[in-house]
């Protein structure tokens, strides 16, 4: 049983010794000229602008996170939908499984209603904030 | 396809689908009137809780029972636990109205994620399925871990949201691998089944079901806070909000410390690979939790350290039971993780007093003044760090007592001794915590500490309660959980073996 195993470890060895061997190599035998347009951080090639640590919009955060959860709802469905459509299932099971889904749509419903109702994906932050709170935004509008 | 549809008994899950659905209904009612009806989402929560509580009392005398194709188990041991556990969520919820509002935190994503936390912890302790463990210990993580960032105007709680997700995250894969393991080694997910693989195996087959018994332990001694895997808990008790860290030090360590008696039962087999690593482990718990918590200006985070130190003591009760399951009963591990829960939730619900505007009140100087303030509060504070200290007729001293004569009883004398100066050396920072509240507010760092509501008073008296009159129960809580620990004891045989092993 042990012996199966020598091969990958021997891939591992070759792989952990051609990686190391690259990077050390790269590293010693290279030409070091440190320009200060080198130092800075590559900003697809144009000369970078403004400060790193500024506010930006978590609204595709937002939407991001409720479509992987969606997304998971849409695999649970289709595996369900596949067992479901078959002709081989009885219908005791149909009526069964179908009343599981509904309950657990249901949870979805909910947490997708919650979310609609707090402004979590409302892209117009004028409509839903309070003029105050959108402050310099809100003088720049007037 | 000849799928029967398994024949199920609701009642098994009633209890934790009751609570899952009174968050449901919690947050429809936040929908329907966002930051208006707060009366009502507590009023909803706490008819849920007490819902829960009588069924579950009615279900303690029922034989144990399984169901959902053994998925869900039912015995004396996880009634006891869910009940320890909505009791305190219960207490949690009461003393949390006056705190959110001082603090400003949403109401309506408080109390759903709450009981959906606790939905969780019920789930795992009311399953032998490693399986299903993982599900409620993610289900009970991932609403803490929300919980614990709740507080969004301090960066403190933002701070201890992202190690806790962290880490958590890290713990849940060592557990997944550990279960990965394990059903490698067995073909099963289920602990009895586990335990009947893992009798008997020879010295090719091994290493596999140990390695994932270690795992398990890990992932498992991450959430019950044991030392070398400790190190969120006093940045997260501490940043967290206060109520949220009562919920967290209480229900998450019931069900953490549910999980891993029947964990360590079904490993008995293989008792002479972990015995002695728990052994130093629980004694590294015990040691470095009080002894760290004496230097700590924070009381939050000396509460946290001293739930490390706790976490020792209920390993030492576990380890003692596993060592010899005749002479000792788990219900050592449930009658003190009674009095934990009371007594921690209890001293949680007065420091959050001190929460003063969007700021979290923790360090000692915080809490001068308070017993001007809050007299009656104060007061029970020094009732709850009595029974954490272990001063005799709080519940704290009769369950380090029943732990100790366990631990000697089965031969562990050096864990017994270990926790006796440990009890003698914790006492002095539970002492700063209480002379603290008696100092007048001058001179104090800032001027705090609110005026106890109505649902403070009530909570405390319900903590206060279970430290006096807990101990009442030990002779009950010892004798229902004989009958349950028929589901899950461990291999005699082989745990006789494995003494002299630790004895050389």
């Amino acid at each position: 049983m042990q012996n199966e195993f020598i091969p990958l470890l021997l891939l591992m060895l070759v792989a952990a010794v051609i990686c190391t061997a690259m990077v050390t190599l790269s590293w010693v035998l290279g030409p070091k000229k440190n320009t200060p347009y080198k130092a800075s951080p590559y900003e697809c090639g144009v000369q970078p602008a403004g400060n790193a640590n500024e506010r930006f919009p978590i609204k595709f955060y937002l939407v991001a996170i409720l479509f992987v959860m969606f997304d998971i709802e849409v695999v649970f469905l289709w595996s369900w939908l596949t067992v479901f459509n078959s002709p081989l299932t009885g219908l005791d099971f149909k009526i069964f499984s179908f009343m599981e889904v509904l309950v657990y749509l249901s949870t979805w419903i909910v947490g997708y209603a919650y979310v609609v109702r707090v402004g979590a994906i409302d892209w117009d932050e004028t409509t839903s904030l309070h003029p105050e709170k959108l402050g310099q935004t809100a003088q720049e509008a007037n | 396809m000849n799928y029967t549809i398994p024949t199920v008994d609701w009642s098994l899950v009633l209890p934790f689908a009751l609570v899952a659905l009174t968050g449901i209904v919690a947050l429809i009612i936040e929908t329907a009137h966002p930051k208006r009806d707060n009366g009502l989402i507590i009023g909803v929560s706490l008819t849920g809780l007490a819902a829960t509580f009588v069924l579950l009392l009615t279900q303690l005398v029922l034989p144990p029972a399984r169901t959902f194709g053994n998925m869900v188990l039912r015995d004396q041991f996880s009634v006891l636990l869910q009940l320890i556990c909505v009791a305190a969520t219960a207490v949690c919820f009461m003393f949390s109205d006056g705190y959110l509002r001082e603090k400003k935190i949403a109401f309506g994503e408080f109390y759903p994620l709450t009981l959906w936390a606790l939905s969780g912890a019920m789930v795992m302790v009311s399953t032998d399925n490693l399986l299903m463990l993982f599900v409620g210990l993610e289900i009970l993580s991932i609403a803490l871990y929300c919980l614990a960032g709740m507080s969004r105007s301090e960066a403190r709680s933002e701070e201890s949201a992202l190690k806790y997700f962290l880490l958590g995250a890290f713990a849940s894969a060592f557990l997944l691998y550990g279960i990965a393991f394990l059903f490698g080694a067995s073909g099963s997910m289920s602990l009895p089944d586990i335990q009947k693989a893992v009798t008997g195996l020879t010295r090719d087959t091994l290493p596999m079901p140990v390695f994932g018994v270690m795992l398990v332990l890990v992932g498992l001694g991450f959430k019950a806070s044991l030392v070398p895997f400790h190190q969120w808990t006093p940045d997260v008790y501490q940043g967290a909000p206060t109520n949220v860290t009562a919920f967290m030090a209480a229900v998450s360590k019931v069900a953490a410390f549910g999980a891993l008696a029947r964990v360590l039962v079904a490993a008995a087999p293989l008792h002479q690979y972990w015995f002695e690593a728990l052994y130093w482990i629980a004694i590294a718990t015990m040691c470095i939790g009080n002894l760290v918590a004496l230097v700590q200006k924070d009381v939050k985070r000396a509460l946290g350290y001293s739930s490390i130190a706790h976490a020792g003591y209920l390993l030492v009760a576990l380890l003692a039971y596993t060592r010899d399951p005749d002479k000792v009963s788990l219900g050592t591990t449930v009658f003190y993780l009674i009095g934990y829960a009371a007594m921690t939730v209890g001293a949680f619900a007065v420091v959050s007093l001190a929460a003063k505007g969007d700021r979290d009140g923790s360090r000692y100087q915080d809490l001068h003044g308070l017993y001007r303030r809050a007299p009656f509060a104060t007061v029970m504070l020094v009732l709850f760090l009595s029974s954490l200290i272990g001063i005799p007729p709080t519940v704290g001293f009769f369950g380090k007592q029943l732990i100790f004569l366990d631990a000697l009883r089965t031969g562990l004398v050096p864990l017994a001794i270990v926790l006796a100066v440990n009890s003698a050396v914790s006492a002095y920072y539970y002492l700063q915590i209480m002379v603290a509240a008696f100092v007048s507010e001058e001179g104090a760092a800032r001027p705090v500490s609110r005026k106890p509501g109505a649902g403070m008073t009530i909570g405390v008296c319900v903590c206060a309660a279970g430290v006096i009159f807990a101990s009442l129960l030990g002779g009950y809580v010892q004798e229902t959980t004989r009958t349950a620990a028929l589901q899950a004891k461990p291999v005699p045989g082989r745990v006789q073996n494995q003494m002299e092993v630790i004895n050389r």
